[in-house]
């Protein structure tokens, strides 16, 4: 396999084809962000303004706060409780074990618009007001089952002897489990935690059924924006976003690759 | 010693144990602190929402803040009037577009990334390809849009290369374009854990039998592969099928699917809440018919490592 690599095909260069097209879009807003023109139609010159307008932009900020209230809060409660989810589906068995296991993946299967729909229905039929925290509520059941799926998949690759030679060295099993299982757990849980983090961070279907006028997830405030046309500010703001969230999948990447040089050395 | 002893003394003990075992808190406390506060919020937030509105469902012209009726079939019938069906068809059309562009467009990339590439480039080359996933899927849609406008990036470059320019965006070619784009990295993903499993043997072996490159990529890889090409395919189906945000910012008025119709059912003006759990119980049965078809005659193993 090693000279064809070195030979130009025809699958390298689609491939490298397929690569532009994966960028292009990115690089696109990147470089239309810094350009003067309020239509972007042609360039115009560089300049910094949809920059100095973005960050002098009080609804943004607020959108942001918003969203990163959601998100931190979702994925921390989340965290637990996915996590003990998925513990406990490999530990235990009991009568409606396939159907608890088959209900926690469907928020992975059935599209968003349900989801967001049904929430929606339910939370007015118990006359919940809407506000940030029925955003939040509605967040945790993706972010519980995305962490639960992540972590249930570490599990499955963990030595069980250990926890058991805890126990047999006198841990409880709380012992055991919070000093022996979670340490070994970390990687899954943090990798599970990024993935729904992101996740939150993203959605505008969920969001838009539950926040009410009580709250405004950024999602929100840049579809109401874009939905109209081009907004140049817009360009600056996904400059902004897509810088946070390559430092945050280059964060996941190496917990992963990290993990995995232990796993295999282990 | 004797085969008819009678039988020993302490089993009522025994059984009592066992009872008092089953009912002690050692036995239920684990399970229920760890499956308990999950399981409360999927039953809440998921199951019995699910339920409401296959209920509101059967409840014709259900309207909010107005008395409902009986129940009924009307809402489901609503469905199959032309405007509506047409509504079907037109999301169906995007997601089996998408499928098929995505798998034509994705296994080379996955072959090469797979197969073609330094063996110490894989992980990178991958973890490179998909890494657009990580920005928001509203800011990808918004970009195609700077690209596709009739003064858009696009028709600079056409203009430049002495092409005829476009007018793409607002028509279901700027949806494909969309869609494609959202969900290739998926397909490459699943693929590519698929290739990367291929035995390599076998076509060393064919190829020193006489086979040519093409025989033996229709008579090993893609069989062999077949299972992870199902599993991409039902992925990529079933977003599509599903997806709001690129039909909204690319398709304009003319492409109006299933998620936009159930979104206007519930945020638009018309607020009729029982046809729009209708057009809701009809997308959830969609995604699960193709899952059990995946299911009877897909491989399920590549379905729960996809998953994962």
């Amino acid at each position: 396999m090693a000279p064809s690599s070195a030979k130009v095909t025809w699958p390298s260069l689609f491939t490298a084809l397929m690569y532009a097209f994966m960028y292009a879009p990115i690089i696109v807003l990147a470089v239309y962000s810094f350009n003067e023109s309020r239509y972007s139609a042609g360039w115009e010159g560089f300049s910094l303004r949809w920059y100095r307008a973005l960050f002098s932009d009080r609804r943004i900020f607020a959108a942001l706060q918003d969203s990163l209230t959601v998100a931190f809060v979702a994925v921390a409660i989340s965290a637990v409780l996915g996590t003990l989810m998925a513990i406990g589906l490999a530990r235990y068995q009991f009568r409606g074990k396939a159907l608890y296991r088959g209900v926690s993946y469907l928020p992975l299967i059935i599209p968003d618009i349900a989801i967001a729909v049904a929430t929606l229905v339910f939370l007015t039929s118990v006359a919940v007001p809407l506000s940030l925290s029925t955003v939040i509520a509605a967040h945790m059941v993706f972010c519980l089952a995305y962490i639960a799926v992540v972590v249930s998949s570490r599990l499955q690759s963990l030595d069980p002897n250990l926890e058991e030679a805890a126990l047999d060295l006198g841990a409880t099993p709380t012992q055991a489990m919070i000093k022996v299982l979670v340490p070994q757990l970390a990687p899954g849980i943090l990798a599970g935690c990024l993935l729904a983090f992101v996740l939150s961070m993203d959605d505008l279907l969920i969001s838009s059924f539950t926040a009410g006028g009580g709250a405004n997830p950024l999602p929100l405030e840049i579809f109401s924006r874009v939905r109209t046309g081009v907004k140049p500010d817009i360009n600056a703001l996904s400059v902004v976003l897509i810088l946070g969230s390559a430092l945050l999948s280059g964060l996941a990447e190496y917990v992963r690759y990290r993990s995995e040089k232990r796993r295999r050395r282990g | 010693m004797a085969p008819s002893s009678p039988p020993p003394k302490p089993l009522p003990l025994d059984t009592q144990s066992a009872w008092a075992d089953r009912l002690s808190p050692h036995r239920w406390l684990g399970p229920v602190t760890m499956l308990g506060p999950a399981g409360v919020w999927l039953l809440l937030l998921l199951v019995i929402p699910t339920l409401l509105i296959l209920d509101i469902s059967l409840v014709p012209g259900l309207r909010l803040g107005q008395p409902s009726g009986g129940y009924g079939l009307g809402n489901y019938l609503q469905i199959l009037q032309p405007v509506y069906l047409r509504v079907m068809v037109r999301s169906l059309s995007f997601a089996l577009g998408t499928t098929v562009l995505c798998l034509l467009l994705g296994f080379p990339v996955a072959y090469w990334i797979a197969l073609m590439a330094p063996q110490r480039w894989r992980n990178l080359l991958l973890v490179g390809f998909v890494l657009p996933l990580w920005t928001s899927s509203l800011l990808r849609a918004y970009a195609w849009t700077t690209i596709l406008r009739p003064t858009g990036v696009l028709n600079s470059v056409l203009g430049l290369l002495g092409l005829p320019s476009q007018n793409w965006l607002n028509t279901p070619t700027a949806v494909f374009i969309g869609l494609t784009y959202s969900f290739l990295p998926y397909m490459v993903l699943i693929l590519y854990a698929s290739l990367e499993k291929l035995d390599t043997r076998l076509l060393e072996a064919a190829a020193d039998l006489g086979a040519t490159p093409r025989q033996s990529f229709w008579t090993i890889t893609v069989p062999q592969t077949l299972p992870g090409i199902a599993a991409g395919c039902l992925l990529v189906f079933i977003t599509s099928l599903g997806d709001f945000v690129v039909p909204t910012l690319l398709g304009g008025a003319s492409s109006m699917n299933i998620a936009r119709l159930i979104y206007n059912q519930f945020l638009g003006p018309t607020r009729a809440w029982g046809f729009g759990s209708a057009l809701s119980m009809v997308l959830i049965l969609a995604v699960s018919l193709a899952i059990a078809l995946l299911l009877k005659y897909g491989d399920r193993s590549t379905l729960t490592e996809t998953s994962q």
